[in-house]
């Protein structure tokens, strides 16, 4: 094996090169499949008469099926029909698609937590619907779905590198280009621990701020702490 | 609309690949629910340094991408002499992957389960061992089945990387059909109908156990 061959600053510049465009696409793709999501997800919270039942159906589907075939297909099978996009566009067409499913069903996860009698409570002081929906629920379901969207993001970044199908230049692309080389055999160990590094690096941060973010917002956990603390001073 | 000629020139092709897919799968299952299970006794054990390759176990695999670990037993152990085929390669990957979820499923079911429970089954005499055997584990595996279903769930669809090993599944034997026939929309629309022939009636039977559990409680 060989490491210093291997981190070369030409081989560094070019795995780092792919980084960034893992980063751009998982960037954008998180904030489109957010918005997307959260449109969904309210679309079938709310059980709007055949609307709700449409969305639900296409949650379903896009969500039973392997993310790499979305990949594939919006790349290679939609030219056919007249849709043409660059390799980027395409990789963060088909995840957003794929992760707007996935994170539609947090969403609704989160709303279904809320006690109904919530929205009555709210309905009752003389909120409408959307209002009570807007104020009420979704300020305390947001709080809820944090855990599970932050890995849903986690998943998202790893799952750009099923980009590889279509050639994307992202970080695991470039990687398999550093070894892919005569005389690369060597290459191939260090260049993927270096690669799975820096995936975990970001993922990792990811999680931490996350459990941060989950102990500030969560009022209940903060005040049982303190109640447990001053209980166990007096004991 | 869909030519379903080809649906029915290739059919035996496309059963080769459903039916390699499900037998990946299951490999799969069996191997992570094994190894998910070790890792989640490491993470509970009383001995400092099984709790640390737990935890450093299921930490790495959770935060790189699966198919990077494909790359690595299918790449990069040639270096070392050893050659994997595809499907070799990448049902281990597989079930390395699917077992670090498996394990957080499996902790995350013990450790809801009283601690006043283990601490009563010890002092009645039982062995550490005991206590989790007929106490405690018991009550977890009924926590335990939704989650292990749903990472069953994406262990299926994750199955879908081997093509890029040509491991033999439906990916691979869809590339085959395409090389064929040269139509990718169609041919592809007939992929994604046989994953959804597994998937949907899973991800059904995984509903209806959350549902059946949220109400037994």
């Amino acid at each position: 094996m060989d490491f210093a061959g291997a981190y070369s600053g030409e081989n560094l510049a070019y795995l780092l090169q792919g980084f960034a465009v893992t980063l751009k696409v998982a960037v954008v793709s998180i904030i489109l499949s957010f918005i997307f999501g959260c449109v969904l997800g309210i679309l079938r919270y709310t059980k709007i008469p055949v609307l709700s039942s449409v969305v639900a159906l296409i949650v379903e589907v896009i969500r039973n099926l392997p993310l790499i075939l979305i990949i594939f297909f919006t790349y290679f099978a939609l030219p056919e029909v007249g849709i043409k996009m660059s390799v980027t566009m395409a990789a963060i067409a088909a995840l957003t698609v794929f992760e707007s499913a996935m994170i539609a069903e947090i969403v609704r996860g989160g709303l279904n937590s809320i006690p109904k009698g919530q929205i009555e409570a709210a309905r009752s002081s003389g909120l409408n619907y959307i209002q009570t929906l807007w104020h009420i629920i979704l300020p305390q379901a947001l709080k809820k779905m944090i855990p599970p969207l932050v890995s849903q993001f986690i998943s998202l970044l790893k799952d750009t590198s099923l980009a590889i199908i279509i050639s994307l230049p992202e970080l695991l692309h470039n990687a398999k280009g550093v070894y892919s080389g005569e005389n690369g055999a060597k290459y191939i160990i260090p260049i993927l621990l270096l690669s799975a590094f820096m995936y975990f690096m970001v993922n990792y941060l990811l999680s931490i701020l996350a459990r941060k973010l989950e102990k500030r917002l969560d009022p209940d956990r903060s005040t049982a702490k303190q109640l447990a603390n001053t209980t166990e001073n007096m004991i | 609309m869909l030519d379903f000629s080809i649906l029915t020139d290739y059919l035996d092709l496309y059963m080769q690949g459903f039916v390699n897919t499900i037998k990946i799968s299951i490999i799969g299952l069996i191997a992570s629910f094994i190894l998910g299970n070790i890792i989640a006794v490491f993470r509970l054990a009383p001995v400092k340094l099984l709790n640390f390759i737990g935890a450093f176990y299921v930490e790495v695999v959770r935060n790189i991408p699966l198919i990077l670990i494909g790359f690595f037993f299918y790449n990069g152990l040639s270096y070392f002499h050893i050659n994997l085929s595809g499907f070799i390669a990448g049902t281990i990957a597989l079930s390395i992957y699917t077992a670090a979820f498996i394990a957080e499923a499996v902790r995350a079911g013990i450790q809801s389960v009283d601690r006043g429970q283990l601490e009563a089954a010890r002092s009645t005499g039982l062995t550490y061992i005991q206590a989790m055997r007929y106490i405690i584990l018991p009550q977890a595996i009924k926590i335990v089945i939704p989650p292990i279903g749903n990472q069953f769930l994406n262990l299926v669809k994750n199955s879908s990387i081997l093509g890029v090993f040509a491991g033999l599944d439906l990916m691979y034997y869809a590339d085959i059909i395409h090389e064929k026939t040269w139509i990718t929309f169609d041919t592809y629309i007939f992929v994604g109908m046989f994953y959804l022939v597994l998937t949907i009636p899973l991800s059904l039977l995984v509903n209806y156990l959350e549902r059946r559990l949220a109400r037994s409680e």
